[in-house]
């Protein structure tokens, strides 16, 4: 075949298009800035520089300690100390990734920048956004930044969580704790139903005459049947679940009285936890990334936003289909969208992989139930591999529960010592 | 020119594929989420790097067809082709 000189420059073009920006041609290190160091982003930062030791990463985030919120519902139970969940970043810096101490306030996608709170800027190629959850407030009638004081969300972890076992550990044997479980989709789906399971223990273990109420927007949960043959066994009594199609659809609260407001009645409660509406955390809106759900739309092979060019979302803020918002989605998010971007830096076409995802959830100290999925990206979402995944078998002897409670911790300890240690 | 530009194409679809050599097949970056990389890790979940690729390959078959006990490796496991098995048991296999 001999090309003709115009269609020659077409063709040559058209690769120069695929090419690299000029920084690397000049030998410059392609700039990755991650911003959010959770899951997500600390597991991308460190896979960026193993998947291309070249690449200069920069990971933004404010806080110097962070707080895992797996196992969090253990440390409001009282089973674990909060220290437990702690981590820093000196692993991470020391795997060649540079920190930047600091909060993202605006993306400019068309010069590649990212603004800071103290107005700094830094350049990017690529940037990755992994700024989590914020909470939706205003979304709850009542439920304002003070009314979390007074009935903490504790979904975020750090002093919430402290603040809600406090408030447990002061409530007198006979108290009503309730819980209000928000409509899908929101992070960590198994999470408040864990959570009423381990608070359900600590009330059984301590304050046997108190009741739990778990208040739902929703008619079904993940691992339900799993959650309520437990429920059923370790807790007879003591946890109700009330479902949106009974009254469980919280309307307003006032945090003064910890009163709950539903179509049905009105609930008032010795301790309140208010699991709050969600979207993807702020940055997400200010760079344009997040639709009008207030998640952010990706592509399933590469993470790219579907609404900005050469910005990726991962973890709890993106719309990841059938996977849900868990930090082990978040990690192999991560790792499939450094590889991405790690190839799309070097001129390089990413290849669709599978991505996993498995949580466990503790419904008593001894007591684990999992679910598992394995996914892949079918007409442009992230599908469940048909067959594949499901949860721990109903009928299960009490010691598959203890072996997935052990194995639930050893998930926690690999993970984190992946992502910070 | 044309010279220039060819010989850049070059350069990058060699760095492409030394890339494409240490990247991990299908599914296995996952793995590291249960199955611990360090060493300093406590844990009853078998470390892959370096098993031996046939050991690999048949416990994941035999997790996929329910011949081997698991508590999460027999829904995992029935995620993944023959090929992909293979891809992966081989990339852990040669990891150090």
């Amino acid at each position: 075949m001999r090309l003709g000189r115009r269609a020659f420059l077409r063709l040559a073009a058209g690769a120069a298009a695929l090419l690299p920006a000029p920084r690397r041609a000049q030998g410059a290190a392609a700039r990755v800035v991650v911003v959010g160091g959770g899951f997500a982003g600390a597991s991308c930062a460190r896979a960026l520089r193993q998947a291309d030791p070249r690449l200069a990463v920069t990971l933004v985030e404010a806080n110097p300690t962070f707080t895992a919120c797996p196992f969090s519902n253990a440390v409001i139970g009282g089973l674990r100390d909060l220290g437990a969940q702690q981590f820093t970043y000196e692993r991470v810096a020391a795997a060649g990734v540079t920190l930047v101490p600091g909060t993202a306030t605006a993306v400019d996608a068309q010069a590649r920048t990212v603004t800071l709170a103290d107005g700094s800027r830094l350049a990017w190629d690529r940037l990755v956004l992994a700024p989590g959850i914020d909470i939706r407030w205003g979304a709850l009638p009542g439920y304002d930044e003070a009314a979390a004081a007074r009935m903490p969300h504790a979904w975020r972890a750090g002093e919430q969580t402290l603040l809600l076992r406090r408030q447990l550990e002061a409530m007198p044997d006979g108290g009503l704790v309730v819980i209000a479980a928000p409509a899908n989709p929101f992070r960590c789906p198994p999470g408040p139903y864990e959570r009423a399971s381990l608070i359900a223990h600590y009330l059984k273990t301590k304050k046997p005459r108190s009741k739990l109420i778990i208040l739902d927007a929703k008619d079904a949960f993940s691992k339900q049947r799993l959650f309520q043959a437990a429920w059923t066994e370790l807790y007879p009594g003591l946890l109700e679940w009330v479902p949106l199609s009974k009254g469980g659809n919280v309307t307003s609260v006032d945090a003064a009285t910890r009163t709950l407001v539903t179509d049905f009645g009105r609930h008032t409660a010795a301790v309140a936890n208010v699991i709050p509406p969600q979207k993807a955390g702020r940055i997400a809106e200010a760079a344009g990334v997040a639709d009008r759900t207030g998640w952010c739309p990706i592509d399933p092979v590469t993470f790219e936003s579907k609404l900005q060019t050469h910005i990726h979302v991962i973890g709890d803020a993106a719309i990841a289909g059938a996977m849900p918002k868990s930090a082990f989605a978040a990690n192999s998010q991560a790792k499939t969208c450094a590889a991405a971007v790690a190839r799309l830096l070097t001129g390089g076409v990413p290849s669709a992989s599978k991505l996993i995802n498995t949580c466990y959830s503790l419904v008593a100290p001894d007591y684990g139930i999992s679910i598992a999925g394995v996914y892949q990206p079918v007409s442009g979402q992230l599908a469940e591999v048909p067959g594949a995944g499901g949860v721990s078998p109903a009928n299960a002897p009490r010691a598959t529960r203890a072996a997935e409670a052990v194995l639930a911790e050893a998930w926690f300890r690999t993970i984190t010592a992946e992502v910070f240690g | 020119m044309p010279k220039v530009v060819a010989a850049a194409i070059g350069l990058a679809s060699i760095a492409a594929a030394v890339l494409a050599a240490a990247e991990p097949p299908a599914g296995a970056a996952a793995c590291s989420g249960c199955h611990p990389t360090s060493a300093r890790v406590v844990s009853p979940v078998v470390r892959l790097a370096g098993l031996d690729r046939a050991v690999i390959v048949r416990a994941l078959q035999e997790f996929r067809s329910g011949q081997r006990a698991a508590t999460v490796m027999d829904r995992i496991a029935k995620g993944f082709t023959d090929d992909e098995i293979q891809a992966i048991a081989a990339w852990y296999a040669g990891q150090k």
